[in-house]
């Protein structure tokens, strides 16, 4: 179908460059996909100046609010907002079905493979994934063999992170079962596009997002040990200093509970206690947003001053509920990516809906050979590393580089895997005053309580940089509102 | 209520009370010195040294600065934010204590401290003080003024809310005293200045109640200037003028700040404030103490409800300003060790 109406008044697309990749607003030159027709012709009724000042609106409204992140390695300033992008992505239902089917499906395989290697191994016994790989995997806790968690659920908040391929094929690219951040901003671009540019919902119906924090609550609830009736709840954040501090006190507030850091809690009798004014007041269950290692340092890394003595012998005794479960790390090993179609088809007996990304295990003989072979072009992701870090990319990277990594994955090969480089879809950004196309990822975040409930939609990721491929916040991202269409 | 969350609320609010006091008595000072005879307002701006003193900040403005003269000091008890007590240094703390409690605020309050912090972080507002620092104060009285407006318009009394009263009021009453101590000095200075123009800051003994009296009516004229200015600093010009239809008298200045009842921003009205949060959060009764922190600021409440103004000159001004203070503090402790951290051992588990 052909938009002739695109430039009645301003045409934003005039300079707008396609090149070869997968684009998610335009079909072809001037050839707008059917579902982002009306945006264009908002878009065209409106000058540049127009949008650089809700561009400015946007950014503000951010900063007031203090809607920030921390970056670790900037010393100038260690709080920046989140960059914003004013263009919404937008998934039509049908796409948005199709991708609910697929993650649905994932984590249900995800759960039963967690409840699985946590208890009679069958998977391994039944050698469809290599029992090696499960035992040395890092975030792998043995201590937990034959414990038995409410309601069987493991990883209950799991963010999949999809990617969609030069032919618009929807892929998932990671799998983040400990502590997935990211669905404040997901709630915050939206009541903030909705603020500074209320006219460009004007011809939509979008599906809401902002029911996610009650949903929280209600599976947190639902995890109550021994099914306790009205369970008192609260975060457990590794405090301010923290890079999703933010998030944690967002997702707290709207929740009505409380967040509570490690020094707020004690332990007695192998029960978990808040420190309050009035005393001691028991806790039921903890949205912990602490890894494992940190969680207790009676128990793991000795050294963390952000956990809680005594708490895992409370969870062990089945007082206290942590989501997600320990031991769900696993599952983000790289490795255990490479099995999860394997898992899916194990479990349910069914084709993935979503496929993997073709990957290469430095560890497998055949598989070693051909990452050797073709280094340079490949993406080289170290197995338990996230935010982009502990990567090679290999297109972008220098000779050294790619001779540092061969030497790296010769040593060590479990801890890598290669896959090729992905021309990531693109979509267009306001970028200094003009539309230019950038990469862009989308992460769902998937609630797994009484039934699996999903935001429509998730944060969609853009690569603000140009030409860059690494979405992530700490790497130059900035993110996109994201709006999947009622029917 | 969470102990963490109760201590980060008490100094939120401690720390946005002590940026208002000293955002006051700066912007106060400075507008003093247009209001004094050229000569003294001449001496006057050449040395600041008492209010960084009366702050307790000799030592860290002593690292970076030399001279003392008002502009210097003015500008660093705004900007530095290596001072604990200039006005940036107290809002980055109150912000920090903020951003910790988010959940526990509201969202407006959180934004409008968040704002006022961001906005004096930035250029703009720095050039307004330099442009013209009195139109940057009101500004900033004005963001400060908007906060307590929302908390008042929007939180919930119930524990966070005591809590805040405490910080607030406590802050509030020690500022007091030390604001009145430092105007004491300046009261003297002045005799002496005359005396030796050199040795600026050799410190006369105090006064006895009869010589103050004799001041009073002698060098009403020459003080005018300096306890108006006190009243500024308090928002207490209106005050003073509905209860004490005359000049301004030191002694009755001094009366007000100490001892009314009614007026918010006095002693008495403060600390019975604290007394009364403290009261609320715990249950108890009046007339009675269920710990420290009840015991210590129900006496200092009723020391300064059974004092006549003439009963608080006996022992000196100075030192009773100085014992105040102590006491004060030691409620500030109590509230920590009873209130906010009670003891684990003493702990009880609560429904």
């Amino acid at each position: 179908m052909e938009a002739k109406t695109a430039n009645r008044k301003r045409n934003h697309f005039r300079a707008y460059k396609l090149e070869r990749f997968f684009d998610e607003v335009m079909a072809g030159r001037d050839k707008f996909r059917s579902h982002y027709r009306n945006l264009a012709e908002r878009l065209a009724s409106l000058s540049r100046q127009d949008l650089t000042e809700r561009q400015q609106l946007a950014d503000n409204s951010f900063r007031n609010q203090g809607v920030t992140f921390t970056v670790y390695s900037d010393e100038a300033g260690t709080e920046k907002i989140f960059p914003f992008d004013l263009l919404p992505r937008i998934i039509p239902v049908a796409e948005w079905r199709h991708i609910e089917q697929g993650l649905i499906q994932r984590i249900t395989a995800l759960n039963l493979f967690l409840h699985d290697i946590y208890h009679n191994q069958k998977i391994l016994k039944d050698k469809v994934i290599p029992r090696t790989y499960v035992e040395q995997a890092k975030h792998f806790r043995r201590e937990f063999m034959g414990f038995k968690v409410p309601k069987d659920i493991y990883v209950h908040i799991c963010g999949i992170d999809l990617v969609r391929d030069e032919t618009g094929r929807y892929l998932v690219l990671e799998d983040n079962a400990r502590c997935p951040s990211g669905v404040s901003y997901l709630l915050g671009n939206r009541l903030i596009l909705k603020r500074v540019f209320p006219g460009l919902f004007e011809n939509y119906r979008v599906r809401p997002v902002e029911q996610y924090p009650s949903r929280l609550l209600e599976l947190l609830r639902y995890v109550s040990p021994g099914g306790k009736l009205d369970p008192s709840v609260a975060v457990l954040t590794p405090g301010r200093y923290n890079s999703a501090y933010y998030e944690h006190s967002f997702l707290a507030r709207e929740m009505g509970v409380e967040i509570v850091e490690g020094r707020d809690l004690v332990v007695r009798n192998d029960h978990v206690y808040m420190r309050t004014t009035q005393g001691l007041k028991m806790v039921d269950v903890l949205y912990r947003r602490i890894d494992d290692d940190f969680l207790d340092p009676t128990v793991f890394r000795k050294d963390s001053v952000l956990g809680v003595p005594g708490i895992v012998a409370a969870y062990r005794a089945g007082h206290v509920s942590l989501v997600n479960a320990i031991g769900t790390g696993v599952v983000d090993d790289k490795v255990m990516y490479y099995f999860v179609p394997r898992m899916i088809k194990y479990y349910l007996d069914q084709d993935p809906v979503l496929p993997n990304v073709p990957t290469y295990l430095a560890n497998e003989k055949a598989d070693l050979g051909y990452i050797m072979d073709h280094l340079p072009e490949l993406v080289v992701k170290e197995v338990n590393e996230a935010g982009g870090n502990g990567m090679l990319i290999g297109p972008a990277a220098t000779q050294e580089e790619v001779e540092r990594f061969r030497r790296l994955i010769r040593s060590r090969p479990r801890d890598y895997i290669a896959q090729p480089t992905l021309n990531l879809s693109r979509h267009p950004c306001f970028i200094d005053g003009k539309l230019e196309g950038r990469h862009i990822d989308l992460r769902p975040y998937i609630l797994y309580g009484d039934k699996v409930s999903i935001i429509p939609g998730g944060l969609t990721r853009v690569a603000l940089k140009k030409g860059s491929l690494v979405v992530n916040s700490s790497q130059g991202g900035g993110s996109k509102d994201t709006w999947v269409l009622e029917d | 209520m969470l102990s963490r969350v109760a201590d980060s609320l008490f100094w939120l609010s401690r720390y946005l009370e002590r940026a208002e006091s000293v955002a006051n008595l700066v912007s106060v000072n400075l507008q003093l010195v247009l209001d004094l005879p050229t000569e003294q307002g001449k001496h006057y701006s050449k040395d600041w040294s008492p209010i960084i003193a009366g702050l307790g900040e000799e030592e860290v403005f002593r690292e970076s600065h030399r001279r003392y003269d008002a502009r210097t000091v003015a500008e660093s008890l705004v900007f530095d934010r290596e001072m604990p007590n200039s006005v940036l240094g107290s809002l980055a703390a109150a912000r920090e204590n903020a951003r910790t409690v988010r959940e526990q605020i509201t969202l407006e309050m959180w934004e409008q401290i968040n704002r006022t912090y961001l906005w004096i972080c930035s250029r703009q507002a720095h050039e307004q003080f330099e442009r013209n620092d009195w139109e940057f104060f009101q500004r900033l009285m004005k963001s400060l003024q908007l906060f307590q407006g929302i908390v008042g318009m929007m939180m919930v009394r119930e524990t966070g809310w005591e809590f805040l009263q405490m910080g607030k009021f406590l802050e509030r009453a020690d500022k007091v005293t030390r604001l009145l101590d430092e105007q004491f000095h300046l009261f003297r200075e002045e005799k002496t200045v005359q005396e030796n123009e050199a040795d600026t800051h050799r410190w006369p003994e105090y006064l006895s109640w009869e010589e103050w009296h004799a001041e009073d009516r002698q060098r009403i004229d020459g003080s005018h200037h300096c306890w108006m200015a006190v009243l500024h600093c308090c928002h207490a010009r209106a005050a003073y003028q509905r209860l004490y239809p005359s000049v301004v008298q030191p002694v009755k200045v001094t009366e007000l700040l100490l001892l009314n009842e009614r007026f918010p921003r006095s002693m008495l009205f403060s600390v019975s404030r604290v007394e009364r949060a403290l009261r609320r959060v715990n249950g108890s009764e009046d007339g009675r103490f269920t710990n420290r922190a009840e015991k210590y600021s129900g006496q200092l409440a009723s020391e300064l409800r059974f004092s006549s103004i003439a009963d608080l000159f006996e022992s000196g001004l100075h030192d009773k300003m100085d014992e105040f203070q102590i006491k004060i503090n030691r409620i500030g402790e109590a509230i920590r060790e009873d209130c906010i951290f009670p003891p684990l051992s003493a702990m009880a588990e609560v429904e």
